[in-house]
């Protein structure tokens, strides 16, 4: 199964979770809001003109830029 | 007296808790981080009195942006008889590593699951018995906007801390350590007491979104609510507000004047025609404030917050801001206090500063009171309301151009991330609290500013004694002969310029001062002041009080929180001059074209 950036799924995939690339103080606030190693994520959109993402983890929804979207690996596939 | 600290993830109902247990009124809304500051208020426990302090939402300990410092420091610095940790029960999955982290620094500590109404909602299942088992710490239901779950809560919290102690500060420093083992004790406890439907989704929320955040309607929608917001103001408003007039008058014509006949006749101008038309003039507009900030409870308590700083966010980017400075400048259109105070959510100074500039060109509830006098005064009533939306249009468009000038300046790669919270509504008793809150709030301002400004304009508009009031040879027509050369060019007329001299204090006292200067109130002000202004002079005067110093509270505030004074100098002396430059563009260009 292949892993990608999560800036390249469309709205309405979902994946796993497999990486966080980012420094420390990043790292804790994705924690935080539920981006962890093994969780699913569903891409809900993508906002107009390069906006931002609109992520769902369990029972959060989360906005995120593009930029911050590639430092998240994710696995395709269930 | 024993110590009692409120921690939790941003927007989890902690300020909601607070208020209701204290009776205090910290301002609450749907948006993660609006309490900024420390807030401590008394609470009568069992029979003892305890001190509850309500600190910023957090995501974790180990934070470094300026809110999440200030609860840092105040662990570190203040002993603390028992933490009460308030987690959204709906998303424990993730929140249950904060009330982990207290655990491992040994705190003594209660867990609070609020929003238990929305996650039985959700169908999500807590056995708090279990969870408090795992966890070594009593565990309770609440929620805290409905009031259900608090003699748990109180109970539970007086119990703990009569046999707690607190940890010294010291010890605290050096326990804020690694979180590996959290990872796997927050797994175990979860499997243990949480039973969460596989697919979660508030469907209403979903689809309110597919509307509010479409693709192409999405911003139209935005200038739609807030055009109808404004409309809605404006309608329900004005009569409300020519009853608060037709009952001041009244009292004056009836009760006043009779008592105050015998005065003498300066003591007797200057109480009546000073100090009650003036404040009295600004009075009228309290109905009109206080629904302005019922429908911004409404947009705050909705989680629509959020969604604007989504809609923005690209455009926000491109002027080096983000979507958050957006919302600020949204919650700036209230006062733009709160709304520079907002701004500690951010990690990167330059991206603080940058949006610590842009927040003063929002115009907020005192300028609108300006605005709505002088456009109700000058243009026909269908075109008033259309006047005020252009006003709040320019608002935007200053703070744009501000940030693309100085965006290189304030340069900055903070990344953006940003909790959408469901919609909600706030509840009647919240938005009643919000209205009396701002009446208060006008109350201490017309105290501390209004009045003694008011006294100050009728003084400079009738002295010296022997001249004709409000004439070229008062004082005030001196102030205003001397400013005449950069008055002149922006169409302000000399009578004018003392209200903006003092409307740097408070734009309040700009109308108050209106009131003075004319000597009038009422419907015979608003006469007089058509007659005095043609459209156009009128424009260019809201433009400039829209664009210059908002108040010297928000200079206060920029001074604080910026910690710089070259900075606070700049952000005076800016908006000044751009003023300046709006209404001369304005005039110059209006005059031209023959109006």
């Amino acid at each position: 199964m292949a892993t990608v950036n999560l800036e390249t799924l469309k709205p309405g995939e979902s994946a796993t979770i497999a990486a966080v690339h980012t420094d420390r103080a990043l790292y804790y606030r994705l924690a935080a809001l539920g981006f962890r190693v093994g969780k699913r994520i569903e891409v809900i959109r993508h906002g107009r003109f390069s906006g931002p993402l609109h992520v769902r983890i369990g029972a959060t929804d989360i906005m995120l830029r593009k930029k911050e979207a590639q430092k998240i690996e994710v696995q395709t596939g269930p | 007296m024993k110590r009692v600290a409120l921690i939790g993830m941003p927007n989890t109902g902690k300020s909601t808790f607070f208020n209701r247990a204290t009776g205090a009124s910290a301002r609450v809304g749907n948006w993660p981080g609006i309490t900024v500051d420390l807030l401590g208020a008394k609470l009568l426990l069992a029979g003892e009195m305890v001190e509850l302090v309500d600190l910023p939402g957090i995501y974790d300990l180990h934070g470094f942006s300026d809110d999440e410092q200030v609860v840092r420091h105040f662990l570190e610095n203040n002993p603390v008889n028992l933490v009460v940790i308030i987690l959204n029960a709906t998303q424990i999955e993730r929140q249950l590593s904060l009330a982990l982290q207290i655990k491992q620094l040994c705190l003594p500590a209660v867990l609070l699951l609020n929003m238990a109404d929305e996650s039985r909602k959700f169908g999500i299942s807590i056995d708090t018995a279990k969870m408090s088992n795992s966890l070594g710490m009593p565990v309770t239901l609440l929620s805290a906007k409905y009031g259900n779950g608090f003699q748990d809560a109180y109970q539970t919290i007086a119990q703990e801390i009569q046999h707690s102690t607190p940890i010294p500060p010291e010890k605290l420093q050096v326990l804020l350590a690694a979180d590996d083992q959290i990872e796997n004790d927050m797994e175990s406890i979860l499997g243990h007491a949480v039973q969460m439907p596989v697919q979660l989704s508030d469907k209403l929320t979903t689809r309110i979104d597919r509307l509010m955040l479409h693709p192409w309607l999405g911003l139209p929608m935005f200038f739609l609510i807030m055009y109808l917001l404004f409309q809605a103001i404006f309608i329900l408003g004005k009569p409300l507000q020519d009853g608060v007039g037709w009952l001041l008058e009244a009292f004056k014509r009836g009760a006043l004047e009779p008592l105050m006949a015998g005065l003498p006749t300066i003591l007797h101008d200057l109480l009546l025609e000073g100090i009650y038309n003036g404040v009295g003039t600004v009075a009228t507009f309290v109905p009109v404030i206080v629904l302005f900030f019922l429908f911004m409870a409404l947009v705050e308590d909705s989680g629509y917050l959020s969604r604007a700083a989504f809609l923005m966010d690209a455009l926000m980017a491109k002027l080096g801001l983000d979507g958050r400075s957006f919302v600020m400048i949204l919650l700036g259109f209230g006062c733009n206090v709160p709304a520079l105070m907002g701004t500690r959510v951010m990690r990167s100074r330059s991206l603080r500063l940058l949006t610590m500039l842009v927040i003063p060109f929002s115009l907020c509830s005192a300028r609108l009171q300006v605005f709505v006098f002088i456009a109700t005064a000058i243009f026909s009533p269908k075109a008033a309301p259309l006047v005020l939306f252009s006003l709040y249009l320019f608002s935007f468009a200053a703070a744009f151009i501000t940030a693309l000038l100085f965006k290189k300046r304030f340069q900055n790669n903070e990344p953006f991330i940003l909790e959408l919270p469901p919609y909600r509504f706030p509840t009647l008793r919240q938005m009643i609290l919000r209205g009396w809150h701002e009446v208060r709030h006008f109350l201490n301002r017309a105290s501390k500013f209004i009045i003694a400004g008011v006294v100050l304009v009728w003084l400079l508009t009738h002295f010296p004694q022997n001249v004709a009031p409000g004439s070229v040879d008062t004082w005030a027509g001196m102030i205003g002969h001397f400013m005449e050369p950069l008055l002149a060019p922006i169409g302000i007329d000399q009578h004018l310029a003392i209200a903006l001299i003092f409307g740097f204090v408070a734009k309040e006292i700009v109308v108050g001062s209106l009131a003075v200067i004319y000597g009038l109130e009422g419907t015979a002000l608003t006469g007089m002041m058509a007659q005095q202004l043609d459209w156009v002079q009128a424009y260019s005067f809201m433009l400039f009080t829209l664009i210059y110093t908002p108040c010297l509270s928000t200079i206060a505030t920029i001074r604080s929180e910026s910690k710089s004074m070259a900075f606070t100098l700049f952000a005076v002396a800016f908006p000044l001059v751009l003023a300046w430059l709006a209404s001369l563009a304005f005039y110059q260009a209006a005059r031209a074209l023959g109006f």
